[in-house]
C-alpha cells in the first residue's frame, strides 16, 4: 500500500566513551517505516533514542550503514528546544519558513502560545519553549517528522492540548512519524506501531502494531514482523 | 530597579565625581608647589586645549589619527576574525597559523612599524598595515576562542530546518561570536591608538603623534598634556557613546 518507505540500516554507531574506548550504541539495528505511519519509539533512558532521531534526520552521519527514503522536509523537536536564545519565539518560528511569516504566528497561536510572539526564549518557562520548538516543527509541514519527547515537562492540560494538536497534524497531513515517549498511554492514542529499544547495544525487543480499524476503541494488538 | 539600588547608585555616581574632583585639586595644588614651565596646571592645560581646539590644528591632527584607528583596527578585525574563525573550526588551519601568531603577538610594536615602514615607505598604507599587524594577532586568538565554542547543537538545528549559509552566519555563527568581537573591538582600541601614535612620531608629518614630537622637540609640556587629555576624551566618549550601547543594543535578550 505505502509507496515510499522509510529503511533504516545502521551496521554500527559508536560514541567515544570516558575511558577512551568507544561505546557502541547500535550494532546493527534495521527498521523500516511505511510512508504515513506514526511510530511510537520509547525504552529506557540512555538506550539511544535521540541518537536513532538524529541519525533518521540526517543531522548525525557519523555512523556506518544507511538511511534512505528520508521524506522532506523534516520537522524535528529535539529533546532540548534548541531555539535561538537572541532571537524571539516568533523569529525562531519565522527562520525555518522563510517568505512564511505568517504561518509562524499562526503556528505559535495553535501551541497556545499568542501573546508571547515578542518574548525572548530565556523569558518562556521549559514548557512553552518545547512547545515553541513544537511549532517550529509543525509549521515546516513535515513529510518527516521526528518528536522527542514532546511531552516532557508540560502539564497535564497542556499535554492534552499537545496530543490533540498532533492528532490533528497527523490526520491532515500524513507525515511520516518517529515520536520518542515514555508515556504509554500517548503512545496507545497517537501511534499505529510501538516500538521499544533495550540493551547495549540497543536491540528492538518488540516491534507491536496498532489497529486504528477498529473504532470501538479496544485497540487490536498484532505483532508487527520484528526485525531483530 | 528597587529603592535601595537606586541610592546605592546615586551614591556611587556622586562618589565617582568626587574622585576625579580630587584628582584634578591634588594636579593643581601639585602645579602651584612646582610653579615649573614643564609641570603645568588642569586650568592651563585646559586653556590650551581649548584655544588648540579652536584654531583648528587640534582638530585636524585628531582627526586624521582617528581615521588611521579606525582604518588599522577595522582591518584587523576583518582580517583577525577571518583567520581566527579558521583556527578555531579547522585543527589543521590551527596548525599552521601558530608560528606566525606567536611570532606577531611577541613582536614588539616598535619593529613592526620600523620594517614595514623600511619596506614600504612612509606612508599611510604602510602605518595601517604595521599597526593592524601588530592587532590581528591579538584577534585571531580571540575569535578562534569563540570559534572553537560555536554550539554543536544550533549548528545541528540550522542544518535540520536548511538555513543556508548567509542566515546561518547572521543568526547562528555571528550572535555567538559577537562577545568575542566586543573583547577585540575594546582591546583593540586601547591598543591600536597607542601604536598609531608610535607610527606617527616615527615616520608621517601629520597626526597627534607627530604633533607630539614637535612639542618633546620645544619641551612644551602644556601642549603635550592638552593632546593627551583630548585623546582620552575621545576614547572616553567612543567607550560610552559607541561601545556600551553597542554592547547593550547586542546583548538585549540576556536580560
Ligand atoms: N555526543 C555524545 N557523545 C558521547 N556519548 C553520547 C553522545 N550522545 C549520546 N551519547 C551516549 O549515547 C547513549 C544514548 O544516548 P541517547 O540517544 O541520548 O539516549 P536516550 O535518548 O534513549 O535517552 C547514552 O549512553 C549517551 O550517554
Ligand atoms: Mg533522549
Amino acid at each position: 500500500m505505502a509507496t515510499l518507505m522509510l529503511r533504516i540500516r545502521i551496521e554500527e554507531k559508536t560514541f567515544p566513551g570516558d575511558d577512551g574506548q568507544r561505546r557502541t550504541i547500535f550494532c546493527p539495528l534495521s527498521l523500516d517505516i511505511a510512508d504515513g505511519q506514526v511510530c511510537v519509539l520509547t525504552g529506557p533512558s540512555g538506550v539511544g533514542k535521540s541518537t536513532l532521531l538524529s541519525i533518521v534526520s540526517g543531522v548525525d552521519d557519523e555512523f556506518s550503514g544507511s538511511v534512505s527514503g528520508r521524506a522532506l522536509p523534516v520537522g524535528m523537536l529535539f529533546q532540548t528546544p534548541r531555539l535561538l536564545p537572541w532571537l524571539t519565539a516568533l523569529r525562531n518560528i519565522e527562520l525555518a519558513v522563510p517568505g512564511h511569516a505568517p504561518d509562524a504566528a499562526r503556528w505559535l497561536a495553535a501551541v497556545g502560545l499568542k501573546g508571547h510572539e515578542q518574548d525572548y526564549p530565556q523569558r518562556l518557562s521549559g514548557g512553552m519553549a518545547r512547545r515553541v520548538a513544537l511549532a517550529r516543527a509543525l509549521a515546516v509541514e513535515p513529510a518527516l517528522l521526528l518528536l522527542d519527547e514532546p511531552f516532557a515537562s508540560l502539564d497535564q492540560a497542556t499535554a492534552q492540548a499537545m496530543r490533540r494538536l498532533l492528532q490533528d497534524s497527523f490526520a491532515k497531513r500524513r507525515p511520516t512519524t518517529l515520536l520518542v515517549t515514555h508515556d504509554l498511554a500517548s503512545a496507545s492514542s497517537l501511534g499505529d506501531r510501538v516500538i521499544v529499544l533495550e540493551g547495549s547495544p540497543a536491540r528492538i525487543v518488540r516491534d507491536v502494531e496498532i489497529s486504528r480499524r477498529d473504532e470501538a476503541g479496544s485497540a487490536r494488538f498484532r505483532l508487527g514482523n520484528s526485525t531483530q | 530597579m528597587t529603592e535601595v539600588s537606586a541610592i546605592t547608585t546615586n551614591i556611587q555616581r556622586w562618589q565617582s565625581a568626587a574622585a576625579l574632583l580630587a584628582m584634578v585639586l591634588t594636579w593643581q595644588i601639585a602645579a602651584s608647589i612646582a610653579a615649573d614651565r614643564l609641570f603645568p596646571g588642569p586650568v592651563q592645560v585646559v586653556s590650551v586645549l581649548l584655544h588648540e581646539a579652536v584654531r583648528g590644528e587640534l582638530l585636524y591632527h585628531l582627526g586624521i589619527s582617528l581615521a588611521r584607528v579606525a582604518a588599522s583596527l577595522g582591518a584587523a578585525i576583518l582580517i583577525g576574525a577571518v583567520l581566527g574563525y579558521a583556527a578555531g573550526r579547522s585543527r589543521r588551519a590551527d596548525v599552521w597559523m601558530r608560528p606566525w601568531i606567536v611570532l606577531l603577538l611577541n613582536m614588539p610594536a616598535l619593529i613592526t612599524v620600523i620594517l614595514i615602514y623600511i619596506w614600504l615607505g612612509l606612508a599611510d598604507t604602510a602605518l595601517v598595515l604595521a599597526v593592524a599587524l601588530n592587532k590581528i594577532p591579538n584577534v585571531v586568538v580571540t575569535i578562534r576562542e569563540g570559534a572553537g565554542r560555536l554550539d554543536k547543537d544550533f549548528a545541528e538545528m540550522a542544518e535540520l530546518y536548511r538555513f543556508g549559509r548567509a542566515a546561518m552566519l547572521r543568526y547562528v555563527v555571528l550572535p555567538q561570536l559577537a562577545p568575542f568581537f566586543l573583547v577585540s573591538l575594546r582591546n583593540g582600541l586601547a591598543l591600536t591608538w597607542k601604536i598609531v601614535l608610535l607610527a606617527e612620531l616615527l615616520g608621517r608629518s601629520n597626526g597627534v603623534g607627530f604633533q607630539l614630537q614637535v612639542y618633546f622637540q620645544n619641551f612644551d609640556v602644556t601642549h603635550i598634556l592638552a593632546y593627551a587629555i583630548s585623546f582620552g576624551v575621545v576614547m572616553l566618549a567612543i567607550e560610552y557613546g559607541l561601545l556600551v550601547p553597542l554592547e547593550r543594543h547586542l546583548l538585549t535578550w540576556r536580560r
